[in-house]
């Protein structure tokens, strides 16, 4: 054999051969132009063996420090309970196909289905789709689903306070596609809406604003839809999942599509990926929604079945002309979120939110008591997540932090950081975060 | 008179005076199959010939509904949002949008009932 | 699997003031409680209230209404449904990976950064390109971001009048639509019957507004492309790229490599080519490949190394396209197709392609008697058949696909490519034995066998499926999309 993975043995191969009416594998490739052959080995390791490829992993972990995560900016260290990681890992789940085949697929198309209530239950909105990759292209795509719905109109105001990373893959988007994005400005760490009105012009689409936004601020949005509706302009409001398990939800501040990110319903970080994009709109949108959807309807014996529904909007079918070219969802990772809030439940989402939010007021009261760092808004309402001004060099204390053990957050500008504070980080971790803020600026400074 | 007028892409145009009345062939809708929606522009809109102005889906199956003349639609059968199939059970009496042509010139580069049928003929082999 | 589908919804299973874990908390003061009601949702959302063991037995018991690699054969075509080590399983579990911030400084994740770089480079190889991001995650966002690259490159000379995308007829959906969301207009051009582009209808298509042409090769009739060179000829010499769409590269590991057939960008599918699963829908991964002169357009954040070998994080680059994803795509596929590579070696890769394309073609030959060969010439990794020879039994491609759920397989690609009325298409990959095609073989038979002699319970199948066909229109004419709906 010539490997593990191949099931062909030399008598397999000449069996088969014969039966294809040729004398070697080499035929059946007689029809590649042999100018184009690759007639040499390819410069690639050889062969290892299962116990060498898990030492070569091993050894590039050892050259990688876990640090006690203090950083968010859109992606949290939230705790993931083993069932979640056990259950998503069964085979059936992860070696499946696309559910195209809804007779022996039930299990995927259950689960999506489960995924599509929750979701519909945490933003409010009726109809969820399966998963769009991450948060960033989910956004993306809710930009050109409002171009895309308002037909004609070919604007977009972005609030200046959301997630950059969010904001450059929308940029990407934008350009290419013929979106013209403005910036709605910021003032006091919030979106400034009174500059709304001015900006909501008969060719703007869509709205798309952030809540809690990229300095940890819970923004106001009253008003915000109405504004938007009656410039015929689509709301389409943006929070990290968890956090609308607490926080007024999309449909309740009236907006008309929800999209983000939804790693923090227990997913890893793993340093980027995969992650969870949500999407869900109003009933009077869900033609235009990308993405498959799953939807309930009865087989021949009357039975309760789940199909993906609404496929004439897809890419297979329409084409050019499909609402986005998205093909495959994150069907692995929609599963984690439906097992997490499954185990979770809303009331263990609030006890989720509400240690997250009780530790870092309290990290940021201690700050303030210390004197080594002040709320760049002290005033503004937060959840988990704060920005912190210190005197000094944000970058460097980071590194520092790094140095023992510790990720304290991310540099949002030479002198201020953006700290997060999950249910998994203890007393004793804030604690230590703040010796650590306290002998790096005190140093600093003397 | 009422005159029927067809398209290449299975459109017909039922044209009464300045007003004509669009809407998928029966050839379209049994190619089609079941009628699960249809994607209709909303009245004042404006549409151009040749180019589409909304779609029918079935489901396993989308179609462009392109427009055989310019004008301003001036009507949307609204019953096909709460009922697509009945597109399926008389495609010539639920035609789509009612339409105030702008330049009735057009109607000449359309085909007629045979010119249509040949159409059809064709796509069948 | 189930002969009968276990069918309660997680929500059909709760009951009030049950709960399935205990949430950590960090003994300070109560902060939460003072939030702005009016910032604060006003109801709570109805998720269920369950104990751990009845979320346990639940998606224990979803997951056993599935089909899957582990548990059967998938000839499906274009989607290279292959074994799923579980070694790369476990990898991708590393607490060690899974714990890191993409943020995080980076000399705190070289071995992270090291793996990305090397698996980047390992694909040029396979490629013949000269650099890859792994940014993209799935095929559909490779494709997307290739044509990005393209775009820019046009943008960077002051080429902007170039916004076609020449597209063969027998593409896969998703070329004409990325090429649509790249804000590029579609011309599609004819095939030959013999499934392979028809260079004389390409011709008159070629003109200085051409950005680019996408092909996947061999095609989606699992034919290869012999003229590919002459095609990438022809569109350089008006000013356009060649564009690869990797989803039926398997068959050329070990064969031939896309950069030198002249395509200029590529895209790979981890997810078909390296192994790693497709998760029910994913997440899958897009890596997009670009020849020498190209890299400068390529998506960041990037991956680079300095002199002294240390790894670091490019988040800026003055001539990329910009960003696609939040970071570097999704590491964990990553680390499996890289787990996957180092496992096989650059040897047994080589015979990956060879070896999809024997089983393929002994599945043709083992069946041509009775299903209609679409295209009479060697295939690669896949063929298509357009249906049965006799077509007398009124018996459909669709009736055959179904049918063979019964028979413990899943089915076949069908009704794609466009070209053929009854497409019916087939890739059995490397990693499946002669035993098991000969299983389906058999039991491709014994359909054709039954549609002559009782047509009616082919047409009515599945029928030992856990549930039967579900009615489609229902569920499109009023959909339902939510537990809460039902």
């Amino acid at each position: 054999m010539i490997h593990r993975y191949f099931p062909h043995t030399q008598a397999d191969i000449d069996a088969m051969l014969a039966r294809c009416g040729v004398s070697s594998l080499d035929d059946l490739n007689a029809d590649v132009p042999e100018e184009l052959r690759l007639r040499r080995p390819y410069e690639l390791p050889a062969q290892m063996s299962e116990h060498e490829v898990r030492e070569y992993f091993e050894a590039l972990e050892k050259e990688c420090t876990p640090l006690t995560c203090f950083a968010g900016a859109g992606y949290y260290d939230h705790y993931t309970p083993a069932v979640v990681t056990a259950l998503a890992s069964r085979s059936e789940f992860v070696t499946a196909y696309t559910p195209y085949q809804p007779e022996i697929s039930q299990g995927t198309l259950q689960y999506i289905f489960e995924y599509q209530t929750m979701m519909a239950e945490l933003t409010g909105l009726p109809v969820s789709n399966a998963s769009m990759y991450d948060g960033t292209t989910a956004v993306a795509e809710a930009m050109m689903m409002t171009v895309a719905a308002a037909r004609k109109r070919n604007k977009v105001l972005v609030s200046a306070t959301l997630l950059p990373a969010y904001r450059r893959v929308m940029d990407t988007y934008a350009h290419f596609h013929g979106i013209e994005l403005v910036t709605i400005p910021e003032k006091d760490g919030v979106t400034d809406f009174a500059a709304l009105g001015g900006l909501l012009t008969a060719d703007v689409a869509g709205v798309i604003v952030a809540t809690p936004n990229c300095h940890g601020i819970l923004e106001d949005l009253t008003g915000v839809a109405d504004k938007c509706h009656a410039a015929k302009a689509l709301l389409v409001v943006s929070s990290p999942a968890s956090t609308l398990g607490v926080i007024k939800n999309p449909c309740e501040w009236g907006a008309d599509i929800a999209a983000g990110e939804a790693q923090s319903l227990g997913m890893p970080l793993s340093f980027g990926g995969p992650y969870l994009g949500y999407m869900c709109c109003t009933k009077a949108l869900m033609r235009k929604l990308p993405g498959r959807i799953v939807g309930a309807t009865e087989d021949a014996r009357g039975r309760r079945v789940f199909v993906l529904t609404l496929q004439a909007r897809e890419q297979h079918i329409r084409r050019d002309k499909a609402t986005s070219n998205i093909c495959s969802n994150q069907g692995l990772m929609a599963l984690y979120a439906a097992i997490y809030l499954s185990t979770v439940g809303s009331e263990g989402l609030k006890e989720v939110n509400r240690a997250g939010c009780d530790g870092a007021h309290y990290l940021a009261a201690r700050l303030e008591a210390e004197g080594v760092a002040k709320l760049r808004y002290p005033a503004a309402p937060y959840l988990n997540e704060m920005e912190l001004e210190v005197d000094g060099d944000a970058q460097a204390f980071i590194e520092y932090a790094a140095g023992h053990g510790f990720l304290a957050g991310v540099a949002t500008s030479p002198s201020s950081i953006l700290v997060a504070v999950t249910e998994k980080r203890s007393r004793t971790q804030i604690d230590r975060l703040v010796e650590l803020f306290v002998s790096f600026f005190k140093a600093s400074k003397s | 008179m009422k005159k029927l007028y067809y398209t290449p892409t299975h459109e017909y145009a039922l044209v009464d005076g300045n007003v004509a009345y669009i809407g998928i062939t029966d050839y379209a809708q049994h190619a089609l199959g079941n009628v699960v929606y249809v994607d209709m522009p909303e009245v004042d809109d404006e549409v151009t010939a040749g180019e589409d102005f909304g779609a029918v889906e079935s489901v396993k199956a989308a179609s462009d509904l392109i427009s055989p003349v310019s004008g301003t639609v001036v009507e949307v059968n609204e019953a096909l949002a709460d009922e697509p199939g009945l597109i399926n059970a008389d495609a010539m009496a639920n035609w789509i949008i009612k339409v105030e042509m702008s330049d009735a010139t057009e109607l000449d580069s359309l085909l007629d009932e045979a010119g249509y049928k040949a159409v059809c003929d064709a796509e069948k082999h | 699997m189930n002969r009968t589908a276990y069918s309660p919804l997680i929500f059909e299973l709760s009951k009030e003031g049950r709960k399935a874990c205990q949430i950590p908390s960090p003994d300070v003061d109560d902060a939460f409680s003072s939030l702005p009601a009016d910032l604060m949702r006003d109801s709570e959302p109805r998720l269920p209230q369950v104990d751990e063991l009845t979320v346990t037995r639940h998606y224990t018991n979803v997951s056993t209404n599935n089909f899957g690699v582990d548990t059967g054969f998938y000839p499906l075509g274009s989607c290279t449904m292959k074994y799923n080590p579980k070694i790369n399983e476990e990898i991708a579990a590393s607490r060690v990976f899974g714990s890191l911030h993409p943020l995080q400084p980076a000399a705190t994740v070289q071995g992270a950064l090291k793996a990305y770089d090397t698996l980047q480079q390992m694909l040029c190889e396979i490629g013949g390109m000269s650099r890859f991001t792994l940014n993209p995650y799935a095929g559909a966002h490779g494709e997307l971001t290739g044509l990005l690259v393209i775009r820019a490159y046009h943008e960077s000379r002051g080429d902007v009048k170039r916004t076609k995308v020449i597209v063969p007829d027998s593409a896969h959906g998703t070329n004409p639509a990325s090429a649509a969301v790249a804000g590029l207009k579609v011309v599609e051009v004819k095939s030959l019957p013999d499934g392979t582009v028809d260079v004389e209808a390409l011709a008159p298509l070629l003109d200085d507004t051409v950005a680019a042409m996408m092909m996947t090769n061999p095609n989606t009739t699992g034919t290869f492309e012999s003229s590919v060179s002459e095609i990438a000829r022809m569109v350089h010499d008006c000013g356009g790229l060649m564009y690869y769409d990797g989803a039926n590269l398997n068959p050329l590991l070990g064969v031939a490599r896309p950069g030198d057939m002249g395509f200029d960008v590529m895209h790979i599918n981890l997810h078909k080519t390296f192994s790693t699963p497709h998760g029910g829908g994913g997440p899958g991964s897009g890596p997009v490949g670009v020849r020498s002169g190209l890299e400068q357009f390529l998506p960041c954040p990037r991956v680079v190394k300095d002199a002294q070998g240390k790894y670091d994080v490019e988040w800026d680059a003055p001539e990329s396209l910009g960003r696609v994803s939040c970071f570097l795509g999704n590491f964990s596929v990553e680390l499996k197709a890289l787990a996957y590579i180092l496992s096989l070696g650059a040897e047994a890769i080589a015979m990956a392609g060879p070896l999809a394309t024997l089983n393929a073609n002994y599945v043709k030959h083992s069946l041509k008697d009775l299903y209609k060969v679409a295209i009479d010439r060697v295939c690669k990794h896949e063929f298509v058949f357009d249906g049965l020879i006799d077509k007398s039994t009124g018996v459909t491609t669709l009736d055959v696909a179904k049918r063979l759920l019964d028979y413990g397989f899943h089915a076949p690609t069908i009704y794609f490519p466009l070209l053929f009325h009854e497409s019916l298409m087939i890739e059995p990959t490397e990693t499946e034995s002669i035993e098991t095609l000969d299983n389906f073989i058999y039991a491709m038979r014994e359909i054709a066998r039954e549609a002559v002699e009782t047509p009616d319970v082919v047409k009515l199948a599945p029928l030992f499926t856990p549930v039967g066909r579900p009615d489609d229109t229902k569920a499109a004419l009023n959909p339902v999309t939510s537990f809460y709906d039902l």
